[in-house]
């Protein structure tokens, strides 16, 4: 390390990189062997829900959960805050 | 009994080659018969980190179509009795390796008596690096502690699931390493790059090694010489405790922590 890297320290982003994947990794993996409609329903919802409130992509949360047999599909959605849609 | 290991990783140039030859090294330096094999068609490299890749005649594909016997196509290393080498083909055409010719080759290494035939997968999640996996009883996930490898791994890891013959025969699955390579302690340290506890949870697989990002590397790839082979190398040394690791012997964690330098060091040193 020079002179230089040693007062131009680098911001501290490993958390930033490990919350990221945790919630990256968890979403792959709950849909890894699920139905390969799963992409395309989560596209054609969010085209729904952009008819009436404007939300990101990001927004849009599909787990399949598997519970003693059954599967279970589970939608969450965060809306925008007031105001902040358009 | 032979033990086939694939060498893994999703993202390319984590360090997948430069494992396979370091591990098949180790391994081979102890006294098991050991054949490392390119999987990566078209690409030809790990020759080149061995340091054989001017006694290349016969490669992997022209085994398959018969062109000549297995013994002929495999390459004896200079430094190490019990290791051998089996070339990728410089074939454009990706479909050249078939399942089934895989299959024999493995069948007549493991009729031949090898104890650990070591697979080096192509970068992706295509035909070779399918190939590469598929007949595997281990597998040994080179990772580099950024999102992009960490996310792509986790991606080889559902396969290894459900795309290689343990899983298609439900069979005792594929055992999982997770091999983190090309580590900076010290950017570990200022909250720069992810640590090794990080990656861990995330992708939920036991540890069997932690390879520093080393010089050392490099040259070994200059020379032909695989970096486990330099003793002197931090990188050699966590090579040599990952084998150890892959034997069954339980071997603390080495290198996480920066090496304590002087601050005069700090700040002139290179
Ligand atoms: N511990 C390390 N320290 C420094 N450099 C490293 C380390 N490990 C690997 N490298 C470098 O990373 C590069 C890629 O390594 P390598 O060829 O082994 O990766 P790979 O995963 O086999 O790539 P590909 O996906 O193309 O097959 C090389 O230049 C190598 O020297
Ligand atoms: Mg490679």
């Amino acid at each position: 390390m020079g002179l230089l890297a040693f007062f131009r320290r680098s911001p501290a982003t490993a958390s930033l990189a490990k919350e990221r994947l945790r919630i990256i990794v968890a979403q792959e993996r709950s849909t890894r062997d699920g139905p390969d409609y799963l992409p395309l329903l989560r596209r054609e919802l969010l085209e729904v829900i952009r008819k009436y409130v404007n939300v990101d992509p990001e927004a849009i949360q599909i787990n399949l959960e598997r519970e003693d047999g059954h599967e279970v599909l589970e939608l969450s959605v965060a809306l925008p805050e007031k105001g902040a849609a358009e | 009994m032979s033990e086939i290991i694939v060498v893994t990783s999703g993202k390319g140039g984590v360090g997948k080659t430069t494992t396979s030859a370091s591990i098949a090294c180790g391994l081979a330096r102890r006294g098991k018969r050991v054949a490392v094999l390119d999987f990566d068609v078209g690409l030809r490299n790990l020759d080149l980190v061995m340091g054989c890749e001017r006694r290349v005649v016969y490669d992997f594909v022209n085994v398959i179509n018969g062109d000549c016997t297995l013994k002929q196509a495999l390459i004896k290393d200079k430094r190490i009795d019990s290791l051998f080498v089996l070339a990728a083909s410089q074939t454009r055409d990706k479909e050249a390796l078939s399942r089934e010719g895989v299959r024999r080759v493995l069948d007549e290494l493991i009729a031949d008596g090898f104890d650990y035939i070591v697979c080096d997968s192509p970068a992706g999640i295509e035909k070779g690096a399918h190939l590469a996996m598929y007949f595997a009883d281990r597998a040994i996930v080179v990772v580099n502690p950024e999102v992009s490898s960490v996310r792509d791994s986790d991606r080889i890891l559902g396969l290894l699931a459900s795309k290689t013959e343990r899983a298609e025969k439900g069979e005792s699955p594929v055992k999982e390493h997770l091999l983190l390579t090309r580590y900076s302690p010290r950017r570990v340290g200022s909250g720069e790059m992810m640590s090794v506890d990080d990656v861990k949870e995330i992708l939920g697989i036991e540890v069997i090694g932690v390879i520093p990002e080393s010089p050392d590397v490099l040259s070994a790839s200059n020379a032909g010489t695989p970096v486990i082979l330099n003793s002197e190398s931090d990188a050699a040394m966590a090579y040599e405790d990952a084998v150890a690791r892959l034997l069954g012997d339980t071997v603390p964690l080495r290198f996480l922590e920066e090496r304590k330098r002087g601050f005069l060091a700090r700040v002139f040193g290179g």
